[in-house]
């Protein structure tokens, strides 16, 4: 019975000791479980790091060569771009200064105008020039010849021998232009009543048309006329003539239409 | 006592029978009668249509010997020319295919009688000249014109210009028939009234479009053309003048093949010697060549047109022909700088201005010269033309006018110095604008060019300003 009272007291003692021993020993081993677990979480998150880690590495210079191939690309293009805005620029340039708005082309052709104005203002002086000029010239003809027909109407007005004439008078220092007239006209008999300026019988002088009036002096000249209409025949007793006929045009129309030929 | 009316009809129903006589010269002598008769008022005129004569006229033309016929055709002439109806008159009893029979004589008198009345019915509207088309009188009328005769040739030309003025339908029929190559034939004649009539044809027909405009140009009428503008007699000039026109106005490519030949010049010396109506066919065709484009107006301002310009529109009276003179000049300066420099330069602008407000102007003269003095001013820099604008114009004028300003003084140190100088900064100061208005705006924008003591200094009542300053100034 001692012996179990002792038994009973150790192993109540030890009981006691038995709860602790167990506690400590629980944590002894939870603690060193925790260990390896630790150590093999540790291990494994290493690992996974070294995984990821090439991983991502790899990705990423994937993408790098990537951007790089794109940067390099970019690049060429501007270059191209930029060099073509160039060759563009110089083209537009080149094209509308040549044919869209060409200056120099503006301003030679207005100075072509202006040269183009002159030369015809002056074309057109001369021909009014001329113009009058004939006019004068065929108004002078014309007023010659009324004085010749005069003359031979006032034939009998010359003066003779005995006798001074109307236009002759003794106290002139010369006598009258008339008498000088009635002095050089033949006279001719009248023939019918031609009216003045169709016919031209002889001795009246011809317009010379043809060639300026520098001397329309003796009023007999025989030159070539110029008939408006049909030629007229002299009289059967006279002698023959010739008689040219030219066309209704008269000079000046001839030389301007030369002129405009040799102005275009 | 009998009145006209009563008159007149007794000598109509006198005249009637004698038509029908047996001796022919009595025949003729009453159909002379009954023409000159209607040809001197159209009361007597309407009376020999009343009276039926003219159907009687018109049967006995296809039967009667050539002076009859003469006479008969001056009795459709004489009551064709007063008005559009009795013209009808004359065509409704079978006058034209009668007048058309007598083209085809031989004798040119008859033929001269026929195409005069022709003539004058045709002048009066599209339809009567219809009519004379369709009774196929084009192709005999071309042939009259080869004639030798000189007044035949004018007549033929007078007829087909009245024909040619209505439609373009109408010249084309006439064009059809190539009467273009043979009036072209005729410009070199030395008749002045032949001259006359061919320049009209060719106007009336190139007027109606581009394509008639080419053919009458193929026709290579230019440079002869050029010679008439120097003619002694002013209406083959006018008329000259308006062919030119009237081909000018239809493209700049047309433009360009007369300039060429240096009409320019020629228009301007025309213009430079006659007065009055017949200057305005050349202005009108500088007009016309300045719309087209800026080289052209560049032209016309090269040849010294615009002080041409300004000669006429101080030497003529008449309103229309300001209006037009006015019309061109805007169309000459509506381009650009350049242009406008030109036409200020001129001293056009304060006239235009004068025009634009004189109560006196008609309205389209005052409406020309306000739209021309707008598209100038729009493009003038010319600060010396500008300024003496500022003075008199009325609000909607002055708003381009600063506006012009504002652009040019911001850019230009001696321009602003010549405004200040010349007192426009002052007159500037004085406009009232509503503020927020664009006027308001460039009147800003000029008051930013200047020093602000400069703008204060030109401010009405500165001079009052300053004294109330001296007023409170108290001595420290």
């Amino acid at each position: 019975m001692f012996c179990l009272l002792r038994v009973l007291s150790q192993r109540r003692l030890l009981e006691d000791t038995r709860q602790r021993e167990n506690q400590v020993a629980t944590r002894i081993q939870s603690w060193f479980r925790a260990c390896k677990v630790r150590a093999y979480l540790s291990h494994l998150h290493k690992k996974a790091i070294i995984i990821q880690k090439t991983w991502r590495g790899f990705t990423a210079r994937a993408r790098v060569r990537q951007m790089v191939k794109a940067a390099y690309f970019i690049m060429k293009m501007n270059f191209y771009e930029e060099m073509a805005v160039r060759i563009q620029r110089r083209w537009r340039g080149f094209f509308q200064r040549k044919y869209i708005h060409n200056f120099y082309a503006r301003k030679s052709y207005l100075q072509g105008v202006a040269a183009k104005n002159d030369l015809l203002r002056r074309e057109l002086d001369e021909l009014k020039k001329l113009q009058r000029r004939e006019r004068d010239c065929l108004a002078m003809v014309k007023e010659q010849e009324a004085k010749v027909y005069q003359a031979q109407r006032l034939h009998h007005l010359i003066s003779t021998k005995q006798c001074p004439g109307v236009f002759n008078s003794p106290f002139r220092q010369a006598p009258h232009e008339m008498e000088l007239l009635l002095r050089q006209v033949k006279y001719q008999v009248p023939t019918r009543l031609a009216p003045r300026g169709r016919a031209r019988p002889q001795g009246i002088p011809s317009p010379t048309a043809l060639s300026f009036p520098g001397n329309l002096g003796s009023p007999w000249t025989k030159t070539s006329r110029t008939c408006c209409s049909r030629p007229v025949l002299s009289p059967i007793t006279t002698k023959k003539q010739q008689v040219m006929t030219v066309k209704v045009w008269t000079m000046t129309d001839r030389w301007s239409v030369n002129v405009l030929i040799r102005f275009f | 006592m009998m009145s006209q009316r009563q008159i007149i009809q007794g000598v109509m129903s006198m005249l009637r029978p004698l038509l029908l006589d047996v001796v022919p010269n009595i025949q003729q002598t009453a159909a002379l009668a009954l023409g000159r008769l209607a040809d001197h008022s159209d009361d007597l005129a309407e009376a020999v249509v009343k009276e039926d004569i003219l159907p009687q006229l018109v049967q006995s033309l296809a039967s009667q010997n050539r002076f009859y016929k003469k006479a008969a055709a001056f009795v459709l002439r004489a009551v064709a020319k007063h008005s559009p109806e009795l013209a009808q008159a004359v065509v409704a009893c079978g006058g034209v295919d009668a007048l058309v029979l007598c083209l085809e004589e031989f004798d040119p008198g008859v033929k001269e009688a026929a195409t005069w009345a022709l003539g004058y019915i045709a002048r009066h509207n599209a339809m009567l000249s219809q009519s004379v088309v369709d009774a196929g009188a084009v192709p005999l009328l071309v042939l009259c014109l080869l004639e030798p005769e000189i007044a035949l040739k004018r007549i033929a030309a007078s007829t087909l210009s009245d024909i040619c003025k209505h439609t373009p339908e109408l010249a084309q029929t006439v064009v059809d028939t190539g009467a273009i190559a043979h009036l072209a034939q005729m410009i070199l004649n030395p008749d002045a009234k032949l001259k006359r009539q061919v320049f009209s044809a060719l106007s009336q027909i190139s007027k109606h479009s581009v394509n008639l405009a080419e053919m009458v140009i193929e026709a290579e009428i230019f440079p002869a053309a050029l010679t008439s503008l120097r003619d002694q007699d002013e209406y083959v000039r006018k008329n000259v003048a308006t062919l030119m026109r009237e081909v000018v106005k239809h493209s700049p490519e047309l433009s360009q093949v007369i300039i060429n030949y240096g009409a320019l010049s020629g228009v301007i010396d025309y213009v430079n010697d006659c007065r009055g109506n017949l200057r305005l066919p050349g202005i009108m065709m500088l007009g016309y060549l300045a719309a087209h484009s800026e080289n052209l107006a560049m032209a016309v301002i090269i040849s010294k047109g615009v002080p041409q310009l300004a000669l006429c529109l101080s030497e003529e009276s008449e309103h229309h022909i300001k209006a037009a003179t006015v019309w061109s000049i805007g169309q000459i300066g509506q381009h650009t700088p350049e242009h406008a420099k030109a036409v200020a330069t001129a001293h056009l602008l304060p006239k235009l201005l004068e025009l634009y407000m004189d109560a006196s102007s008609s309205e389209d003269l005052q409406a020309k010269s306000k739209k021309a003095l707008k598209s100038i001013l729009q493009k003038c820099t010319y600060v010396p033309g500008l300024e003496p604008l500022l003075y008199d114009a009325p609000s909607n004028i002055l708003k381009h006018v600063v506006c012009q300003f504002s652009k040019v003084l911001p850019h230009d140190s001696k321009a602003r110095r010549l405004f200040v100088t010349s007192g426009g900064l002052k007159k500037v100061q004085e406009i009232e604008a509503e503020p927020g208005s664009a006027l308001q705006e460039h009147i800003n924008a000029i008051n930013n060019c200047f020093p602000e003591e400069l703008v204060r200094y030109y401010t009405p009542g500165y001079s009052e300003a300053l004294l109330e300053r001296l007023d409170n100034y108290q001595l420290a």
